[in-house]
């Protein structure tokens, strides 16, 4: 698994490519929460347009995410999801309480 | 289509969770499946073998047996581990529920399995080991 930081203002964007399974999921939860902790972020947007598998560990990682920034008062979203990926989102429930935009310009605006 | 059936074997190492999805999803792409369904076989197969990572070995040197057998339009996936055994299979089974909430896990794996696999069943006995038991039926139209 591949990640790329961007950021704008009070938001880290996180453009992930690669699988997101039990085995790279530590990392990923590593390299995001060492970016959100040293500059101190409030929002995370979390971009799966490069993501071509995904299991349920990906959605600990977005929920661990969405915990860690509620408690901050901040936000997560999550930005173009392949239909693959989308159905293991949406069996779990998540998107009752992470918000899902087509791309990441539209979430920069709106979260 | 006929009859067809491999065994694989590899180490409980999470890097092997990748190889496992991939090598039973080559195996079912001769029943000329839809990308949706390779993707199901791909992410049941992947719970499956990480649940036998976490849950059933404390080390990475145990080993993880996979057989996958076609019958007609029909794959069966069966993935073993001989590790610890499931404590409580009901609550294990249930949505959300998980023992290790300090991996961020989210309790989804079963459930996934059951949704994106035709059948499941799964085996378990204490300090012995567990077995899932998954089959889907391609192009059931056909």
């Amino acid at each position: 698994m591949h990640l790329n930081f961007e950021s704008s203002q009070d938001k880290l964007i996180v453009y992930m490519l690669g699988e997101l399974d039990h085995h790279s999921a530590e990392e990923v939860r590593n390299m995001i929460d060492d970016r959100l902790d040293r500059d101190k972020y409030s929002k995370l947007i979390m971009d799966f347009g490069g993501v071509s598998f995904m299991d349920s560990s990906g959605i600990g990682v977005v929920i661990g995410r969405y915990k860690k920034l509620h408690m901050r008062n901040g936000k997560v979203c999550v930005t173009s999801i392949k239909s693959s990926v989308k159905r293991v989102f949406e069996l779990s429930g998540m998107f009752k309480i992470i918000k899902l935009y087509d791309d990441v310009e539209q979430a920069v605006n709106n979260i | 289509m006929g009859h067809n059936r491999i065994k694989i074997e590899f180490l409980s190492k999470s890097q092997n969770e990748g190889f496992a999805r991939v090598a039973v999803a080559a195996f079912a792409s001769q029943l000329d499946p839809t990308i949706e369904e390779i993707s199901d076989v791909k992410t049941a197969v992947s719970e499956a073998v990480t649940n036998a990572i976490i849950h059933g070995y404390d080390s990475e040197e145990e080993m993880i047996t996979i057989e996958a057998i076609i019958n007609e339009n029909e794959l069966t996936v069966i993935i073993n581990d001989v590790g610890k055994g499931i404590d409580n299979l009901e609550m294990a089974m249930q949505p959300l529920y998980t023992s290790r909430p300090d991996l961020e896990r989210s309790g989804m794996g079963f459930t996934v399995m059951e949704t994106f696999m035709d059948s499941l069943e799964v085996k378990s006995d204490k300090g012995r080991g567990t077995s899932i038991i998954m089959k889907k039926i391609f192009n059931p139209l056909c």
